[in-house]
């Protein structure tokens, strides 16, 4: 079977000003949602406590809040999770109680009105703690960054690294755009998710990068938009598939993994979509705009160009 | 050209072999098993115990799969959860509360897996159940007190050696020493120099009063920080052993954190009070006891207190040091210091007469305590108890041979071996500097059984859609795509295994992720044979180079994904680093099974015919 043959080249450069400008669109989106709503930050980062409890029978959500206000708790969300069984409460950091204890306090309460209540997990994180997992958090994305660029750099060009970097942090921003939107809880996981898709998505592009290199030595009469969109056209069917196998996955998770790793897998489907769109789309375009050039990669002399089939 | 050498199929022969060994264990899970461990630190887990806890289920006729000793504990492994139960109570029955008797798990598998060292991997609390602390010590209250006992000591050393001065102050973590005249300044210079090398004094200040200042140097702060968290460490390993959980973990992390972790502890309440919990060391005197040489000799009060004539200020408490009889004696409710006054306690050898000591050392307030004790109780005998779960224990009771301060010996120690033990002992009953839980996360025993669950499952459907779409688009060759994505599962659950890494959710995450990544390989190979063979190339050669030309490209993908992981590994912590773990290894086996164990299946199917018109690739 094959679903993608491609008689002719898909001249995907000639809608490179398009692809940018949508993308540039998506992004200045993505960043006016972050700035405006802001990331909806998990007890990981902002400290605080969260609970999980289950009850034998459907909860009272009414009940466990005026439960919570009476021991002075009024700043508390409590909402359904899962089923209508289980309870997740949040409860934000208190300059005066000492945090670690209030979950056994909050649970004692539950269980004078209700002693089925069972408690499923608890979380508790002080505010220094929150503070030091962003900042390590976002030095690690800084890394991950740094690295490629170097990577790339050293294996292909400047303009490479630079151009699959700028596709790639695009990606990102628009999976934090995506949460910010839609105010879905971004904790630890969801960061663990963000940065893989960064080193994943770098993928895409590296092997659209490494058909536009190997093309530059094999087609000797072609121009630079033409190497490109041969690279693409060629690459393309391999990209989907392999998406598409990556995704198989994702969904797996996205729907049987539970709620921890919901969000993960939601990050991931999203940075799967945009990371697909900004290697083919945005990171060769820019790669143009570069001005990348047969010299880039093949000196004067004659005896590197080689033929590569036997 | 598709040809491998023997030796290139013997390695990836023998990775798949250690692979399925190592993974083995996995399948035969855990059996429910009790594990014994001594309550005290005095006691020991050996060979009597071992023979002690098989009789005592031998008696009550309690069928045991296994019995094992390790360095801490004795494990007994039994079929099913009821007998499990049933051989708990009485174990804790017949051993007392001398020994904690806790529910654990033990792997299922055979004896010549275990032997090998091929355990189960290794699940994280989110899949066990149980509770994560992350304890911060006060490093600002360590330095506070180095410099509170700082105080009182210059001030002892200056009245010792005569040398008058008017006040010693604070100010800060800085020390003002005030003295008369020039002269008795440079004196105490000279002579607090010498005795206290971790300090710097700068008599460089010119103003009307003769004034020393002190401060810390930056080094000696640090060598005190790093051992109160060193006592820290110790008294929570301590506490932990009294709490009865097996497998628990306590361990630095960063340069004043500290983590302990009790796999299926759910009482956390009960958990922190532990581990809250502050001096259980108390120094009280001696009332009445049997032996002659001291003060207080009263062998009929002591038979008294025996019948149950105890006076209502004191209580009857037995010493048991090794190798002696148990001594009574009655000590008084009094406490002369508590454990939150002890700065140190080591073992070292006495220059007099080249015995061992343990020497202590205590804070300014335990120091006037002990003062007031001593001046009035010399030739009396004072008991150092150790409190734990309740229950005191008597370490020693030795007796007062002169006025004491805020550092003094005590002799008698029969070997370095005893003095070392008491000295530890000693430790485990003070925090060394007050410490506040900054992180706590609790997981139930169910949701950690159903994290497994989903985890399992989502891995499981995401395998077969992708190993049911590989065979129908790429045929033969996706075949060979699955049981290479196939092995690449196996390696990476068998060097899990290996390692004894933690295995968390996200960590299960990583390796769905990584496989849905690693057939990124295999696509890049089977489509750039495709590629060839529609360019007209013979199938041996299209092969050969796609195989070669897929190479570079899956070689930089993977760098670039590896990057990521490590950049998650150093600097993510809990979640994360479950997560970039199993990435970055996941990496690796992929590299292998993509490349290798494709291509030698490929091999070995097509590679031998000479004539190869057709490959089965869709």
């Amino acid at each position: 079977m094959e679903l993608f043959r491609f008689k002719h080249d898909i001249p995907f450069m000639s809608y490179g000003h398009l692809t940018t400008t949508i993308s540039l669109v998506t992004f200045v989106v993505a960043v006016f949602f972050l700035a405006t709503r802001g990331l909806n930050f998990g007890v990981d980062f902002t400290g605080g406590t969260v609970m999980e409890v289950h009850y034998a029978q459907p909860a009272d959500m009414n009940k466990v809040r005026a439960e919570l206000a009476e021991i002075g708790h009024h700043d508390s969300i409590a909402q359904n999770f899962g089923s209508s069984h289980d309870v997740l409460i949040q409860i934000p950091v208190k300059a005066k109680t000492s945090g670690s204890q209030l979950s056994g306090e909050v649970l004692t309460k539950l269980q004078s009105s209700e002693p089925s209540v069972e408690m499923r997990r608890v979380e508790f994180v002080g505010p220094q703690v929150g503070r030091e997992l962003f900042e390590n958090g976002a030095l690690a994305l800084l890394l991950v960054s740094l690295g490629i660029v170097i990577y790339l750099w050293f294996r292909f060009e400047w303009k490479f690294g630079l151009a699959a970097i700028i596709a790639n942090l695009h990606d990102v921003i628009i999976i934090l755009g995506f949460f910010a939107f839609f105010q879905w809880e971004f904790s630890l996981t969801v960061l663990a998710a963000v940065l893989a898709v960064l080193g994943y998505s770098v993928n895409e592009s590296v092997v659209v990068f490494d058909r536009i290199r190997e093309n530059f030595r094999k087609m000797r009469k072609a121009t630079v938009t033409e190497v490109i969109d041969n690279a693409i056209t060629r690459t393309m069917s391999r990209t989907i598939i392999t998406h598409a196998c990556t995704q198989m996955m994702v969904t797996a998770m996205l729907f049987l993994g539970g709620e921890t790793l919901h969000y993960f897998a939601l990050a991931l489907t999203i940075g799967i979509l945009f990371s697909i769109y900004s290697s083919v789309l945005v990171a060769s375009p820019l790669l143009l705009m570069f001005g990348v050039s047969r010299e880039d990669f093949i000196k004067p002399e004659k005896s590197t160009v080689e033929e590569v089939l036997p | 050209m598709n040809h491998y050498p023997l030796w290139k199929y013997l390695l990836i022969f023998s990775a798949i072999l250690i692979g399925m060994v190592y993974t083995l264990p996995n399948f035969y899970g855990e059996s429910p098993a009790v594990q014994v461990m001594p309550a005290r630190p005095t006691l020991k887990a050996d060979g009597a115990l071992l023979k002690r806890v098989e009789e005592a289920l031998r008696n009550a006729k309690i069928e045991t799969e296994l019995t094992a000793l390790d360095a801490t504990s004795i494990k007994v492994r039994f079929a099913d959860i009821d007998t499990q139960g049933k051989a708990k109570d009485i174990l804790q029955a017949q051993l007392g509360e001398d020994y904690t008797v806790s529910l654990n798990l033990y792997p299922r598998s055979p004896k010549w897996l275990t032997s090998m060292n091929a355990l189960p991997m290794y699940l994280g609390l989110d899949l066990r159940g149980g509770v994560h602390f992350m304890l911060q010590v006060d490093m600002k209250g360590v330095l506070n007190k180095a410099v509170e006992t700082a105080i009182s000591d210059i001030r002892l050393t200056l009245r010792e050696k005569n040398i008058p001065y008017s006040g010693v102050s604070r100010e800060g973590n800085t020390l003002n020493i005030r003295f008369r005249d020039e002269a008795t300044r440079s004196k105490g210079m000279s002579e607090l120099q010498q005795n206290f090398r971790g300090m710097e004094f700068n008599d460089g200040d010119k103003s009307s009063e003769f004034r020393l200042t002190a401060v810390y140097k930056l080094q000696e702060i640090q060598v005190l920080q790093k051992a109160a968290l060193q006592q820290n460490l110790t008294t929570l390993r301590n506490r932990v052993n009294l709490l009865g959980v097996s497998e628990p973990v306590i361990q630095q992390q960063g340069a004043d954190r500290i983590v302990v972790q009790l796999p299926g502890m759910q009482d956390t309440t009960h958990a922190e009070e532990i581990l809250g919990r502050t001096a259980i060391l108390q120094v009280r005197m001696v009332e009445a006891h049997t032996s002659p040489e001291s003060r207080d000799f009263n062998p009929e009060k002591i038979e008294a207190a025996k019948k149950g004539i105890i006076p209502s200020d004191t209580e009857l408490l037995y010493s048991k040091r090794e190798g002696r009889e148990p001594e009574p004696l009655l000590i008084s409710k009094q406490v002369v210091f508590t454990g939150e006054n002890l700065t140190g306690a080591s073992a070292s050898i006495d220059q007099q007469n080249s015995g061992s000591v343990v020497v202590v050392k205590l804070d300014s307030k335990g120091g006037i305590a002990m003062k007031n004790a001593s001046r009035d109780g010399i030739k009396r005998r004072m008991a150092v108890i150790l409190i734990e779960k309740g229950k005191a224990d008597v370490l020693t009771a030795p007796t007062i041979q002169s006025e004491l301060s805020n550092s003094f010996h005590i002799t008698g120690m029969r070997n370095t071996q005893e003095a070392n033990d008491l000295a530890l002992l000693m430790r485990a009953g003070a925090l060394a500097a007050p410490m506040e839980i900054i992180e706590k996360r609790t997981v139930g025993p169910s949701l950690g059984a159903e994290n497994i669950a989903r985890g399992f499952h989502s891995t499981q459907i995401g395998f077969v859609a992708i190993a049911v779409f590989m065979v129908v688009y790429y045929l033969m060759f996706g075949g060979f795509s699955i049981v290479a994505l196939g092995a690449n599962l196996l390696l990476l659950v068998a060097i899990l295994s290996m390692l004894q890494a933690t295995l968390t959710l996200p960590g299960m995450a990583a390796i769905a992720l990584t496989l849905g990544m690693a057939i990124d390989s295999n696509v890049l190979i089977n489509e750039r044979i495709r590629e060839e063979l529609r360019n007209g190339v013979p199938p041996q050669t299209a092969i050969h180079v796609g195989y070669q030309n897929a190479f570079a490209t899956i070689l930089d993908s993977n760098i670039t994904t590896f990057i990521a992981g490590i950049a998650l590994l150093s600097y993510g912590t809990g979640p994360i680093r479950g997560f970039a773990v199993v990435l970055c290894l996941g990496i690796m086996t992929s590299m292998f099974s993509s490349v290798m164990v494709s291509r030698a299946l490929v091999n070995l199917v097509y590679g031998r015919k000479a004539r190869l018109n057709k490959v089965s690739i869709g």
